[in-house]
């Protein structure tokens, strides 16, 4: 199934293998397409084999037949039970797709136990505290995000640690976006005025591309998102960095109105 | 012997009484006299209220629109053929997408309908013209305006916010120029021409039915096209409150869209797909119509369980209304919304699923002629049932969040668009052609039409699914990911394979028009009262109109002649239909 479920990703089920989400998104597809099947084929099947028997030929004489109440009973229950059957797996798998869930890791990047039981039922956070919330927020044509504790924009990359939750909060400034990295589930409206959540969990280390989903003006196609999801030390350090860099840049430019005030006041 | 063999009595028969005429002569005669010569020339059709040239009038109009629509959607296929390709700038595509989708909703399928209805629904119940002729007139007009004023904007600057047209970005602050402008006063026109055509229907159908036509014995394309209008009724003033809120907007310091000034951009996607959705069932109950009329004529069989395939338009009509947001799945909702809106989409696929069951019952033990329209038909079954199984993907809400907003939401609307109602609009052209014209079309390219059509159409978006799953976007004017190369590609091929199938229908039908062979009252031996009237039928349609006593007047009045003449009229499976 795990093999095999890879390489049907992107073709015949949506993609999957980057978050618990995802991965339980395709397995609500995958089940819907077996039973999809079975009902494209049957009707297929007899609508062809209907065709090519029931053809007119000499002397055939057609059934005067009106209807029978039964049948139209039968598979007007029919069809209802698979749709209820749908609904109930929906469900059943709703909330592992919709409530973030537990880290694999706390909040110094040391391993916890991942089979905690949680239960809760309107937007939840997620249990045991470890986890990492960002803003993302969508403008004419890029996306950027702001980590807690940092005092400026990240743009395009996300960078995020294997294993830890992450909450997103969704917003945009502008138009209406919509945020969607495939591998990692499901795509989320930014509308102006909202805020729409999502979360994910990167189970592997790699960068997870994607791009702007709703149709937000001219370079709507070159809205790309990507989710760089590295080891928990790996994301300290680029944290730390991150930090740094903006501060530094903070500094350079404070230095620089500095020079130029200086050199106004000495010009004057 | 061909019920064709006899000419149509000349409009001075002898004085007999109406009813004799029926009863006394061998097959099911033309029963018309005492009429004014028609006016012919090109004014006739500028000053016409007859319901049938306005039909035709329709039906060009919205043909031409579909060609328009159907080269827009070539030149989206030109443009994504290839990774990063140069062949349309990002504002040219966004303007032609927009375009593509407004002609093929507003301008085509939802008044090629309207076409259809105009010319046979009358015929088929037994009226001679509409309720309103002179409104009739009127929303064929305004349809046409309606059309002039989007296409007008190519010439200036075209709407590119897609059809349909989500603010914050169709607000003036991000597209000040005036597409965006004409696009909704042209909608506003249109909506009208439907609003009044909706209502011309509805008083037609509820009142000048034949005698003994009660509602159990209506024809199954006026059970839906009554649906239809209802449904244009109830869903379009939704539409236009939104297009006005939004032009206000736009123009005139309103903010109902706009969250920094306390509006909502959310109210317009509820307001738009209250009306939109409601729109589906408007494009695609009146296909489903055509081909409840043309299976059970072309498997010389009753359709199967008649009742229940009208309960099922009114119920599919009646959910139709309460499924708007699950449009709007990945939007900020709560989960409650959302199931709701999950379910009662659900609750539409067994109306659906109940439709296809009869027919495919109406085929079994029939004797099934191969013929255009019925292919037509059952190429209906074949791609609105992937369409269908692919709505239910969509209808579960964690799976939407995957794939809304992607190419699998485009083939899925394309299944049912062109799967659905476009092939049903084909049986339908196909099977009235030669009452609307007296002509047949030719059989041989109408099969190499459907066959073309069926491929080129599955190869463009079948694959389109997989591109969606791979995590394309839609409405994206460019590409870098190759690993979606190979399935635009194939869709673009399959797009000219379906154009060329098209093009050999629009070749048919020139032929034909001029040289096709003359078809007679009742080629195909039909089952309702259109085929009571020569082709095309005069201008009152009927001198006489026969009391009906079945859903299928024409073979009660096919029986009766052949009891009291003993003249053979009814169909022989294997021969051919007509004898000439």
């Amino acid at each position: 199934m795990g093999t095999a479920s890879h390489i049907l990703a992107g073709i015949l089920i949506p993609e999957r293998g980057g978050s618990p989400n995802a991965d339980d998104i395709a397995g609500l597809y995958t089940l819907i397409l077996v039973m999809a099947a079975v009902v494209f084929v049957g009707v297929e099947g007899a609508l062809i084999w209907f065709m090519l028997k029931f053809r007119a030929r000499k002397g055939g004489v057609a059934a005067q037949i009106h209807g029978n109440t039964r049948l139209e009973i039968g598979w007007t229950v029919g069809a209802a039970v698979i749709l209820i059957f749908i609904t109930a797996v929906t469900f059943i798998k709703l909330g592992a797709i919709k409530n973030p869930a537990a880290s694999d890791i706390d909040a110094n990047g040391n391993r916890v136990a991942s089979n905690v039981a949680f239960a809760s039922t309107d937007q939840p956070d997620p249990p045991k505290g470890a986890s990492l919330n960002i803003d993302v927020n969508g403008q004419q044509y890029v996306w950027r995000y702001k980590y807690p504790g940092f005092d400026d924009y990240v743009y395009e990359e996300m960078v995020v640690p294997v294993g830890m939750t992450v909450t997103l909060d969704i917003q945009a400034d502008d138009v209406a976006h919509s945020w969607w990295i495939p591998k990692l589930g499901g795509k989320f409206d930014a509308i102006p005025g909202y805020t729409n959540k999502t979360w994910f969990k990167a189970t592997k280390a790699g960068v997870f591309s994607g791009q702007c989903a709703e149709l937000c003006g001219r370079n709507h196609a070159n809205m790309v998102a990507r989710v760089r999801a590295v080891p928990f030390d790996e994301f300290q350090r680029w944290s730390d960095q991150y930090k740094k860099d903006i501060q530094a840049a903070r500094d350079e430019g404070a230095r620089q109105r500095e020079q130029l005030l200086q050199s106004q006041a000495a010009s004057e | 012997m061909s019920i064709t063999s006899d000419p149509a009595p000349a409009p001075s028969s002898p004085p007999e009484t109406a009813a004799t005429a029926v009863r006394t002569r061998p097959r099911p005669h033309i029963v018309v006299r005492d009429v004014r010569p028609e006016s012919r020339g090109w004014s006739s059709w500028v000053t016409t209220v007859d319901h049938k040239k306005i039909g035709i009038l329709y039906l060009y109009t919205t043909f031409l629109f579909f060609l328009l629509g159907g080269v827009e959607a070539l030149l989206l296929r030109v443009q994504l053929g290839l990774p990063q390709n140069t062949f349309l700038e990002p504002e040219k595509y966004n303007a032609i997408f927009t375009m593509h989708g407004t002609t093929m909703v507003f301008l085509f399928v939802i008044p090629v309908f309207a076409g259809f209805a105009n010319y046979v629904v009358p015929l088929m119940i037994g009226a001679r013209d509409m309720a309103f002729p002179r409104i009739n007139a009127w929303s064929y007009w305004m349809l046409l305006l309606g059309g002039i004023v989007l296409y007008a904007s190519l010439f200036f600057s075209p709407p590119e916010a897609g059809w349909t047209a989500y603010p914050p970005l169709s607000n003036a602050k991000y597209l000040g120029s005036g597409g965006i402008d004409a696009w909704i006063i042209s909608l506003h026109i249109i909506g009208l021409s439907s609003m009044l055509g909706a209502v011309n229907f509805v008083a037609t159908i509820f009142n000048m039915r034949a005698p003994g036509m009660g509602w159990g014995r209506l024809p199954l394309f006026c059970w839906t096209i009554l649906v239809y209008a209802f449904l244009i009724i109830l869903a379009t003033p939704a539409l236009a409150a939104a297009l006005t809120m939004l032009l206000v907007d736009r123009h005139f310091g309103g903010t109902f869209f706009d969250p920094t000034e306390g509006g909502s951009a959310l109210l317009w996607q509820h307001a738009f797909w209250f009306y939109s959705h409601p729109a589906v069932y408007v494009m695609i109950l009146p296909a489903f119509g055509i081909i409840s009329e043309v299976i059970p004529v072309f498997a010389r069989k009753p359709i199967f369980g008649y009742k229940a395939i009208a309960a099922a338009t009114v119920a599919i009509a009646f959910l139709g209304m309460l499924v708007w947001a699950h449009h709007m799945f990945s939007t900020p909702m709560s989960t409650v919304v959302l199931a709701f809106f999950m379910l009662s989409s659900f609750l539409i696929a067994v109306p659906t699923g109940v439709k296809i069951f009869n027919w495919l019952a109406t085929l079994w033990r029939g004797t099934i002629e191969f013929r255009t329209p019925l292919l037509f038909s059952a190429g209906l079954i074949g791609c609105f049932l992937i369409g269908g199984i692919s709505g239910v993907f969509l209808a579960v809400f964690p799976v939407d969040w995957q794939l809304t907003d992607t190419y699998f939401v485009v083939a899925h609307l394309h299944y049912v668009l062109f799967g659905g109602s476009v092939f049903g609009i084909f049986a339908g052209l196909y099977y009235w052609f030669p009452k609307m014209s007296g002509r047949m079309l030719s059989e041989g390219l109408g099969k190499a039409s459907f066959w073309t059509i069926l491929v080129g159409f599955n190869v463009t978006f079948l694959v389109q699914h997989s591109a969606g799953l791979d995590g394309m976007p839609r409405r994206i004017y460019e590409y870098y990911d190759t690993s979606w190369t190979a399935y635009n590609f194939i869709s673009t091929v399959g797009a000219f394979i379906l154009a060329l199938g098209i093009l050999i229908t629009v070749l048919n039908v020139v032929i034909s028009l001029k040289r096709g062979p003359v078809a007679g009252p009742d080629p195909w031996k039909g089952n309702t009262l259109e085929w009571f009237t020569a082709s095309p039928p005069p201008e009152n349609n009927f001198d006489l109109v026969p009391r009906v006593r079945s859903v299928e007047p024409m073979k009660d009045i096919r029986r009766q002649v052949e009891q009291e003449t003993g003249a053979p009229q009814r169909f022989e499976a294997g021969r051919p239909l007509r004898s000439r």
